[in-house]
């Protein structure tokens, strides 16, 4: 490990961590070391344990067994405020962050600090000031963009001058050029002395931010190193335990023709009260092609994905086009006849009803395909029938048709979600963050499978947050921001940071000046 | 906090069939304690509450007779809970109901016939249909909460009914009394047992069950109505409608509670008095619950409610107890269900929470 | 206005303010709870024992305080056995809420069985010297009984509660959302509790007041859904104290007008002056609720739904 400057104990240590939960070991012994000054990676995939070790680090969960000792003494840390009376600071990236109230609140209540909000908001300005992260107390967190919203939590952290700062995460949720801005905080946190823990599952980042990393696998620590001396094919094998190949994807350009989904001039009023509307959105996507779009979360993809689906309905029918038919006004289940797939962002609670079993989920969205029902009543022989050869074509690892959704796997369940619509031949797929959260073995496997239905000739629309997942499987790539979209590109004939460009809302970089594309893509 | 819940990796199937009957063994403890604070010896008290009311055909007709519209209504009500469409309003569904009954009753006063009682039953089910469908018309056309509309009708239904009896429908023979005339024979059920008052209309339970059950558990309809309660956002996905769930649902109960008051005019009452239930629209929502929203579940629960409604009654004759005993016992029969359902999802442990050493 | 008109007036208002109270009372009380998080629905029972719990001890000859304070112990411990199912044991609120004020109402009748026919002496009123006289509002403001006095403070109160203070902040971050605010260190549960019983011992007051001032007797049932409408006040407030107490004020005058139309003898049945109150509930819940956005936006994001720790 790093040679440490002086004999000063390491800022954390926690031995031989171990936290049950049921039916599952989420930490199993792990052994984890921060020195003083040190940006450390915790790196490991989906599922490997990290968050689970960073919540007991941080006090919002308690350990089965194990040790923890900070600046070389034994702690408890029984609570967040235990936690931060010690110094360590968290950032979370989920669940903390009071919507309806403003900067200056959720610092309040973030910080402990019982000082009036007005002495509060002078202290918030002077911290922001400080490492360049404007802020406004007064604003409401609902009306912050992600971007925004993380520097609330970092400023909620630095405000009680952390000696360890956790970050969960940071950038899943950033444009590359946002990315870049906050390592430049970060460092600046390294050189006054603070410790970080960085968790995250990209390699490349951690590789030029951190100077030390533990690697988690299965519950494990899988090993410990110096990433800046590793590359990110060796990091990669530490993590996922095996080497991994990226999908191919066969340069076919999609045939000339005419489009199979059109979006035309889609706008759209938003129904929760912090959405965003969507403003005269266009597309086409074209048989044998995958479509992708990007952005950051919240910019309303959520949106256009439920007017895709028919679950939002559009003003005007012609809106929305299928082969050239006018579906607009039409709900998800004619959508579906029209031959239209769809795999939703949230598979746990939209994809799937958690306590059925994968049998009944079926019903969900293949009942009429599959023909699962007669005069009202359900076959629910075809039904399982169809769960099994589900389970079997897309290697599921399920106890059955009769297991139910919640019992499975992220990754397991996507696979399945995914199996179910292409078994149904879909002639346009639709799919949101296929691979969110999903192990890098399921990941594969849904990009083929993708590939493979595009290759049959199928069009296919993915939305993702993760651009080296549209880079390695899309043919043409554009962007969404604020509601808008941005006109398409083809893959190869654009860059990582042109598409961070127009993610950040730069949308005139090369002439097509007037904004997001009005008219159908070519 | 000594009491600490570790969830299951799995719902217990065991449970799920084992907390009612942990709900009601603690209800008989608690009863039975209840009575020995009263002063009374506990065992005679729950025998004379809970068995000496059925030990005769004639008391265990009565059962029958009120386990029906418990029945009737808490199968509807259930469809509802399941797909989360809480309607309250089935004792106001119930009372519509037996106002469109009787009114047919009344208004076929001089026609004897074999349609008129069908006629009668017909009327309840579509009054108590169209009284629920006004919750389902301002839930669905205004967003308005369906268990606050619901239950405000309950106490507009009372009072309409009031009116009509102290009024327009008072009977002309009656002394003043606010009664309606009492039905002809044509109007009214015929009886099923002579020498007690059980009659025909005890068999709609277990058919209305049934039909339930295959709703429930057979028909896509019932799966979107699951679907729609457990999570919405799926049912959104499926492209299944939640409007035609609340209407189905809402009209369906409320048409079931309205056959069960048009039964209770045409049968056990025989006209149109003031109050025509002790409750059953709410007890019913007892019955649903405690027979774990499944149709045949809610027969079995719907006698158990009406045994305490017989004991309610013989207590307060037996032992000088108040008769709102009776609401009481149902009370803490639904507590204790809604405590032991915990059990289906976790595992109750008394230890110290944390073992963490540090 | 002749002078008998004005005092006829000031008489409706001051009859207006005493019937609004206890769904002042009861719909403050929840619509703390609500904030937390937690949807109540039992305050109908909660009310009902709180009534019979005022109106047995003040009738036991112990004096009014002690009957108030009756009220709202009643009125809390139905809460803390809410707060036992759906909080700690994480059942259904919708279910527990209902289960309470089925309960509430058979045991309160249960209890209060031999209370019924007997009397007790009205809370008496306390006129503020001076300001009693003034004319038309002044009975209505100045010359009204202790709890009356106390509802005038409630909302105030409430608003700075939750607005301006620190618990008040605490309170609603839980309510917004629960999962935040346990990973921040913020016991969830027993910001809910609290929140949970002091939404009963309100409701209890309610009930106390019903029985120790409205109607200075106990009657089975005596509520008569006010815990109910009271619910409704709270969607109808838009979670805010002020608007909460406005609306119960619209309903104080809807049932003193339905009362006092009654005996004017106008050509209406009483029967359908009755529903007034019940179908003005439903009428301004249509128009408040009307408006989807407006409801999402204020409700607390977390209303009714369960807490699991997760530890």
């Amino acid at each position: 490990m790093t040679v440490s400057v002086s004999a000063a104990p390491p800022r954390l240590v926690m031995r031989g961590i171990v936290k049950r939960f049921p039916g599952c070991l989420a930490n199993d012994g792990i052994d984890l070391v921060v020195e003083a000054g040190q940006c450390h990676a915790l790196l490991g995939e989906n599922g490997a344990g990290k968050s689970t070790l960073v919540k007991i680090a941080s006090g919002v969960l308690s350990a089965d067994a194990g040790e923890i000792f900070w600046e070389g003494a034994p702690a408890a840390i029984g609570s967040p405020a235990a936690a931060r009376a010690l110094g360590i600071g968290m950032v979370f990236q989920h669940f903390s962050l009071f919507e309806s109230m403003t900067v200056a609140e959720n610092v309040a209540l973030g910080t402990g600090d019982p000082s009036p909000l007005p002495a509060l908001a002078a202290r918030i300005a002077e911290v922001s000031a400080r490492y360049g992260l404007a802020l406004d107390p007064q604003r409401r967190i609902a009306d912050l963009s992600v971007g925004e919203r993380q520097r609330v939590e970092i400023v909620r952290a630095l405000l009680q001058d952390p000696k360890l700062l956790i970050m969960d995460e940071p950038t899943s949720v950033l444009t590359p050029q946002e990315a870049q801005s906050l390592f430049g905080v970060l460092r600046r946190l390294v050189a006054e002395g603070r410790s970080i823990l960085y968790i995250s599952h990209k390699l490349a980042e951690i590789r030029i931010l951190c100077t030390a990393a533990t690697v988690l696998r299965g519950g494990r620590v899988a090993g410990t190193c110096d990433p800046r001396e590793e590359t990110a094919a060796s990091l990669g094998r530490m993590m996922i335990g095996a080497d991994f190949a990226p999908p191919a994807r066969a340069a076919a350009a999609p045939a000339p023709g005419e489009p199979r989904l059109v979006v035309d001039r889609l706008s759209m009023a938003p129904e929760m009260p912090f959405a965003p509307a969507l403003d005269a959105v266009s597309l086409a996507v074209h048989p044998g092609e995958i479509f992708g779009i990007a952005g950051v979360a919240g910019n309303g993809q959520a949106e256009l994905l439920r007017a895709l689906s028919g679950e939002s309905l559009a003003a005007v029918a012609e809106a929305v086009r299928i082969d050239g038919v006018a579906v607009g006004h039409l709900g998800p289940r004619r959508r579906r006849a029209c031959g239209m797939g769809f795999v939703p962002e949230e598979r746990l609670g939209r994809g799937a009803v958690p306590d059925m079993s994968l049998a009944d989920n079926t019903l969900l969205s293949a009942s009429r395909s599959e023909g699962m029902l007669s005069r009202g009543l359900i076959r629910f022989a075809r039904a399982r029938q169809f769960a099994e050869t589900v389970i079997g074509t897309f290697h599921v690892a399920a106890a059955g048709p009769d297991a139910a959704a919640r019992s499975l796997s992220g990754g397991n369940l996507q696979k399945f979600i995914v199996g179910r619509e292409i078994l149904q031949k879909p002639r346009l797929l639709i799919v949101g963050q296929p691979t969110w959260g999903v192990d890098a073995g399921a990941a594969a496997a849904i990009h083929r499978d993708l590939i493979a239905l595009a290759q049959e000739g199928a069009a296919v629309l993915v939305v993702s947050q993760d651009l080296d997942e549209l880079f390695s499987i899309c043919d043409r790539i554009a962007v969404m921001c604020q509601g808008r979209l941005s006109a398409a590109r083809p893959v190869r004939a654009t860059t990582v940071e042109e598409v961070g460009m127009l993610m950040g809302g730069v949308f005139h970089l090369d002439g097509t000046a007037e904004g997001p594309g009005h008219a159908p893509a070519p | 906090m000594p009491l600490r819940l570790e969830a299951r990796a799995e719902p217990s199937r065991a449970m799920v069939f084992a907390a009612p009957v942990i709900a009601i063994a603690a209800t008989l403890c608690l009863g039975g304690i209840l009575f020995a604070a009263l002063g009374f010896d506990p065992f005679t008290a729950l025998a004379a509450f809970f068995i000496e009311p059925v030990s005769t055909v004639y008391g265990l007709s009565e059962l029958l007779l009120k386990a029906t519209p418990l029945a009737l209504i808490g199968v509807g009500l259930a469809l509802g809970f399941r797909g989360n469409v809480w309607n309250i309003g089935a004792e106001g569904q119930l009372i519509i109901g037996a106002v469109a009954g009787g009114g047919m009753a009344l208004a076929l006063y001089d026609v004897s016939g074999l349609w008129v009682m069908p006629c009668v039953l017909a009327a309840g089910v579509a009054g108590g249909a169209a009284y629920a469908a006004v919750p389902a018309l301002l839930r669905t056309r205004f967003h308005a909460n369906e268990i606050l509309t619901s239950l405000m009708l309950n106490y507009v239904a009372t009072l309409f009914l009031g009116w009509l009896v102290h009024g327009p429908w008072r009977s002309p023979e009656g002394y003043n009394f606010p009664e309606s005339r009492m039905f002809t024979d044509s109007a009214l059920l015929p009886l099923l047992v002579e020498g007690t008052r059980l009659h025909v209309g005890v068999l709609f339970a277990p058919l209305a069950a049934f039909a339930t059950w295959v709703i429930v558990s057979r028909s896509f309809l019932g799966f979107q109505i699951k679907v729609i309660g457990m999570t919405p956002a799926a049912g959104s996905f499926a492209g299944f409608g939640p409007r035609r769930v609340i209407w189905f649902t809402l009209m369906f109960g409320g048409g079931l509670a309205g056959l069960a008051g048009a039964m209770e005019v045409a049968g056990p009452i025989g006209q149109l008095v003031p109050i025509v239930s002790p409750g059953y629209g709410y007890t019913a929502i007892i019955a649903a619950f405690l027979g774990r929203l499944h149709p045949f579940g809610i027969l079995l629960s719907s006698l158990l409610l009406a045994l305490i409604y017989l004991g309610g009654d013989a207590a307060q004759i037996a032992l000088a107890v108040p008769f709102a005993v009776t609401q009481v016992f149902q009370g803490m029969v639904l507590f204790f269900l809604l405590a032991a359902d915990v059990l289906i999802r976790y595992r109750v442990r008394f230890d110290a929470p944390r073992s963490v050493a540090s | 206005m002749s002078d008998a008109e004005l005092i006829t007036l000031s008489a409706i208002l001051a009859a207006m303010v005493r019937a609004a109270t206890p769904l002042a009372f009861a719909a403050l009380g929840e619509l703390v709870t609500e904030r937390a998080g937690v949807l109540n629905l039992g305050l109908e029972g909660m009310m009902l024992m709180g009534a019979v719990a005022a109106f047995g001890t003040a009738h036991a000859g112990w004096g009014y305080a002690p009957a108030i304070a009756a009220g709202a112990a009643a009125g809390a411990a139905m809460a803390a056995l809410f707060g036992l199912l759906a909080l700690t044991l994480r059942a259904n609120q919708v279910a527990c809420g209902l289960a309470l004020s089925i309960f509430g109402v058979g045991l309160s009748a249960f209890l209060g069985k031999s209370l019924i026919g007997s009397p007790v002496t009205a809370l008496p009123a306390l006129p503020v010297p001076g300001l009693a006289e003034i004319p038309v509002i002044g009975a209505a403001l100045f010359d009204q009984d202790i709890l009356v006095y106390a509802s005038f403070l409630a909302a105030p109160a409430l608003h700075w509660f939750l607005f301006k203070s620190r618990r008040g902040l605490i309170l609603r971050a839980v309510g917004e959302n629960h999962d935040a605010a346990h990973a921040i260190g913020y016991g969830v549960l027993r910001v809910r509790y609290a929140a949970v019983l002091f939404g009963g011992a309100m409701s209890g007051l309610a009930g106390a007041y019903l029985s120790l001032a409205y109607t200075p007797m106990w009657v089975e049932n005596m509520s008569s859904g006010r815990g109910w409408i009271a619910l409704a006040l709270v969607v109808f407030a838009t979670w805010r104290p002020s608007r909460a107490i406005l609306g119960a004020y619209l309903f104080g005058g809807v049932t003193i007008l339905q009362l006092h139309a009654q005996s004017w003898g106008i050509g209406v049945p009483s029967q359908a002056l009755a529903m007034l109150p019940y179908l003005a509930t439903v009428a301004v819940l249509v128009l408040i609720s009307r408006d989807e956005t407006k409801i999402k936006l204020n409700a607390p994001a977390c209303l009714g739904k369960v807490f699991h720790s997760g530890r």
